[in-house]
């Protein structure tokens, strides 16, 4: 290759000197170029590693003051320097599990729809209409959860909760409360519909990576569509299915503005999932740049450090998942 | 022969198979629904207010009239200088891994990495920033925000840029290596070039990703209700002011908030329908 | 390559940008309270010179932390700094106008002023132990009037804000059962209730929850059309928020008993003193570390004092009395020096 010819000293003198030179110059710039990449790669190493010291750093007064109860103290009070991340992390455990409740069998059965029963014109345009939730900022899911989302749930959903599932027993105390409109089912279901999308399109990459030949002989045995989905394509896929669920938990974990609209921002736990509480995406929003005293700053900051630990395990696991499944079906 | 409408296990079985017929179809619509909804109300609330003074004047006290051209610009000037930043960043990484680096440790980890910063929750970025940026200058600035936006940026042209560079067939780098060119020369004029649509629909959809993102910029570049290029104060962006007036009880600043999410989200889905048009035309 | 072009225009045009920094935009952050008035008054001083006051209304708290970190050229804050924290941080603090809290509500068929609510019933209501609005208590204080039997939404902040920390102040001293379990600051650990993002936020919630009650400076409250309501003073008389309640309960305050003019004006004496009166501070450095920005920034604080009034009066803010403001101005010349000790600002008379 042309590395043999740029290596080669021997023509360094005589009559092929210029080209000698010629040569010299282009190894050196290709040496460049490859160290100039290498270093761009070794980047982006550095920015996760600087993204993690940084937090780390900045926790640090939180953490050797509250040691390891910060994680599960509920009290946040920022007159007695107080600060707990229990409520927090509540809060952001039960709206991403009341997203991921809604989102995971509506995606799948979505992409069950594109995948079988959707006629092969209108595809495309289908699945581009879904992707398209998932392009939708954050911001905008925000203020139409709190001005047009919450005020519906406010009349008429959660009344009706309150009357009805509020009486049953068992699970009575999930629904009791003044029906405010905001507060954590309402950012849950928001959450549901940002992740919707997610969980669709990944189902759908995998569920067309099936090879035809086991379905096909599936359909040879007489099976229904239905039977097919749910006896092959479901268990064949099945890692990549828990990848794109766990990719989509990990983006409703971390997600900021749509929450902090609709959560309510009250640093409670609450039973009811319609009384407002607190994310730590929502909490480090709304607080930061007020946080006057070091040790709040330092409580926030040691919150963005459990919620990254949270969605980095989630994120790795999820990619994990995704990348056994490509070497084992090929792509 | 049986008759089949007769045989209670076929009927059972044909019964699930419709329920979960409705059922899918009933999820594709439920979905499909929302996006009707949250975009209808989006162009019913925003498109009121789009007048041509939306893009003349500056954001307006509470209580008068005005409009959102420092904003617009603000975003602007942030999220091109990002691109400007990251995009060389972003695609001498992809090139290494997709070129010098396709089968060494350095790119495997580099791909779990970046795939991991590409859906980290955009708010720690914004405090990863406060503290290297915000805090050693004292103040907040577009600086800071450009750098939190850059961090965003990177991830996504990585991705792609490694994405495009794989799919450049081998044979062309065989054939450029047999004519005597050295790899770097390869790489710039022959694979660049190949998979250069591919490239742009990384950039275009790193601006997309980035156009809506708010939570980074509101503790690095803050907000400011005047016109203003100057990099090294607070900077206002189209996202972080309609964080604050939407939240406001003021009805002008509703209305602008409105406008101003309408003027977003159809940048962003404008960008990633026109990535996704590029990379369709070259299958 | 014309990627390389694009990114030498853009370094161009950022080191551009950067010199022409001088021509200072003022900055300052903090309080909500005093928010549209100020922004008012920004608005009117730019017309008039040109030159623009960047405010960001980030909650009293933001305030404080901002002017400390010196990202700001002033602070504003409705909770005033002790003097012994002022002289660590070589602050000078000024009152720069007053105004009031009133309690919101979203009842139907109430109007503003129909309800009547007093201190300790307004405690009760925020510490969560009355939970309908049909309650006795309430119902004593609202003869006649009929109360919903809905459960009450209450409405807090969620930001560090002087607001809150008179609306703190004031039931602190009214209701020894708050003073004990809540206290009062700029933020606090409240045992019920959601938390919204400034006055503004408040306003905006209580706005669109039915049976909600929250508390909010008054000009957010009448810019908005919320239904305030009437309150019990300290002599037992009912009195409704208007600009002569205000100015009855600012009558009796000596802005010269506490360092940095640091009065709270919460449950004044006085038949007509509305209970919740506040004023609200800027914070500024004495050795200022940008003497241009400081100099400018007390020419507009001084454009405010003398043309301010009017404006503040449509939005009934209360302005400071005529003797205060020279005081100020005063200490403004004694104590608010540049680097080399001159002082930043000349009296004029």
């Amino acid at each position: 290759m042309s590395e043999v010819a740029l290596n080669d000293t021997t023509m360094a003198t005589g009559e092929s000197a210029p080209r000698a030179a010629v040569l010299k110059r282009l190894r050196v710039t290709d040496n460049m170029f490859r160290g100039i990449t290498r270093g761009c790669a070794l980047f982006v190493l550095l920015i996760l590693s600087g993204v993690i010291l940084a937090l780390v750093i900045g926790a640090l007064p939180a953490l050797q003051k509250f040691g390891f109860a910060f994680v599960y103290t509920e009290v946040w009070n920022p007159v007695t320097e107080e600060f707990g991340a229990l409520a927090p992390i509540y809060g952001t455990l039960v709206t991403s599990i009341i997203a991921m409740v809604i989102a995971v069998p509506v995606g799948i059965m979505v992409a069950f729809f594109l995948t079988e029963l959707c006629p092969k014109m209108l595809r495309r345009p289908i699945a581009i209409a879904i992707e398209l939730l998932a392009g939708i900022p954050s911001i905008i899911y925000g203020i139409w959860g709190l001005f047009v989302f919450a005020p519906f749930l406010q009349k008429y959903i959660q009344p009706f909760l309150i009357d009805t599932l509020g009486n049953v027993p068992g699970i009575s105390s999930l629904f009791q409360g003044p029906p405010y409109g905001i507060g954590m089912l309402t950012a849950g279901l928001i959450l549901a519909i940002m992740v919707l999308p997610f969980i669709t399109a990944i189902s759908r990459d995998v569920f067309d990576a099936v090879p035809p030949v086991l379905k096909e002989a599936a359909y040879g045995l007489g099976c229904t569509q239905w039977e097919v989905f749910r006896s092959v394509v479901l268990p064949y896929t099945k890692v990549g299915v828990i990848g794109g669920v766990m990719l989509g938990l990990g983006r409703a974990l971390g997600e900021t503005m749509a929450v902090t609209f609709v959560i309510g921002n009250a640093h409670k736990i609450s039973a009811s999932i319609l009384q407002p509480g607190t994310t730590i995406s929502a909490a480090i929003a709304n607080e930061f740049t007020e946080a006057v005293s070091d040790i709040y700053t330092s409580s926030l900051t040691a919150l963005g450090l459990i919620l990254f630990i949270i969605t980095f395990f989630v994120l790795a696991a999820a990619r994990y998942m995704l990348l056994r499944l490509q070497k084992q079906g090929g792509k | 022969m049986a008759s089949f409408a007769s045989n209670p296990l076929y009927t059972r079985r044909r019964r699930s198979d419709v329920i979960s017929k409705v059922l899918a179809y009933s999820a594709t619509t439920f979905g499909l629904g929302w996006l009707v909804l949250i975009l209808g109300v989006l162009i019913y609330n925003g498109l009121g207010g789009l007048t041509l003074d939306v893009f003349t004047h500056d954001t307006p006290p509470p209580g008068s009239d005005g409009g959102l051209l420092n904003a617009i610009v603000g975003s602007l000037i942030m999220t091109i200088l990002a691109v400007v930043i990251g995009t060389p960043i972003g695609v001498l990484a992809g090139t290494y891994m997709a070129e010098y680096g396709r089968h060494d440790k350095l790119s495997s980890i580099v791909r779990f990495i970046n795939d991991i910063l590409l859906s980290a929750p955009s708010i720690v970025v914004g405090l990863f920033v406060y503290q290297i940026v915000v805090a050693p200058m004292g103040h907040f600035s577009g600086y800071a925000g450009a750098v939190s936006l850059a961090v965003l940026v990177i991830p996504v042209v990585v991705r792609t840029t490694e994405d495009m560079l794989m799919l450049v067939p081998d044979t062309m780098r065989e054939a450029a290596a047999s004519i005597g060119l050295p790899r770097a020369h390869m790489i710039v004029r022959i694979a660049y070039r190949a998979a250069r649509a591919g490239i742009v629909t990384g950039i275009l959809l790193a601006i997309a990703r980035v156009s809506g993102e708010t939570a980074p910029l509101l503790f690095t570049a803050l907000n400011n209700q005047f016109f203003s290029v100057n990099m090294n104060a607070p900077m206002p962006s189209l996202p972080v002011v309609i964080f604050q007036f939407a939240l406001s009880p003021y009805e002008e600043w509703q209305r602008l908030a409105w406008t101003g999410a309408l003027l977003i989200t159809v940048t962003v889905l404008a960008l990633s329908i026109l990535a996704r048009s590029l990379t369709a035309a070259r299958k | 390559m014309k990627f390389t072009k694009i990114a030498a225009l853009t370094a161009v045009a950022m080191v551009a940008t950067s010199l022409t920094a001088f021509a200072a935009d003022l900055s300052g952050a903090g309080a909500t309270f005093p928010y549209p008035v100020y922004a008012k008054w920004a608005d009117a001083y730019k017309k008039e010179t040109g030159i623009g006051l960047n405010y960001q209304s980030i909650g009293s708290g933001g305030g404080i932390k901002q002017i400390k970190a010196k990202t700001v050229t002033f602070g504003a804050s409705d909770a005033p700094l002790p003097g012994k924290e002022l002289d660590e941080a070589g602050l000078a603090q000024f009152p720069m106008v007053m105004g009031g809290i009133v309690p919101v509500v979203n009842l139907d068929g109430i109007k503003p002023g129909d309800l009547v609510i007093d201190g300790p019933t307004l405690a009760k209501i925020f510490l969560g132990d009355i939970k309908k609005w049909d309650d006795a208590a309430i119902a004593k204080l609202n003869p006649g009037v009929k109360l919903p039997s809905q459960a009450i939404a209450l409405v807090h902040r969620s930001d560090g804000s002087g607001t809150t920390y008179n609306f703190t102040y004031y039931l602190s001293d009214v209701s020894p059962d708050w003073k004990t379990k809540v206290g009062t600051n700029t933020a606090v650990q409240w045992p019920a209730g959601i938390g919204a993002k400034g006055n503004e936020g408040v306003a905006n919630n209580v706005g669109n929850t039915k049976g909600s009650i929250g508390y909010v400076e008054y000009a957010y409250a009448k810019q908005n059309k919320l239904t305030f309501t009437k309150m019990v003073n300290k002599d037992g008389k009912t009195v409704a928020p208007t600009a002569e309640t205000f100015q009855a309960a600012a009558a009796n305050a000596d802005w010269n008993s506490q360092p940095g003019f640091g009065v709270i004006l919460a449950n004044e004496p006085g038949a007509n003193s509305w209970p919740m009166t506040a004023a609200t501070w800027i914070l500024i450095y004495k050795k200022a570390p940008d003497a241009a920005a400081t100099t400018e920034a007390l020419k507009f604080f001084a454009w405010s004092y003398a043309k301010g009034q009017d404006m503040a009066k449509d939005l009934d803010y209360v302005p400071m009395p005529a003797k205060t403001v020279s005081d100020v101005q005063k200490m403004w010349s004694s104590d608010i020096k540049d680097a080399s000790g001159k002082s930043l600002f000349t009296l004029t008379h």
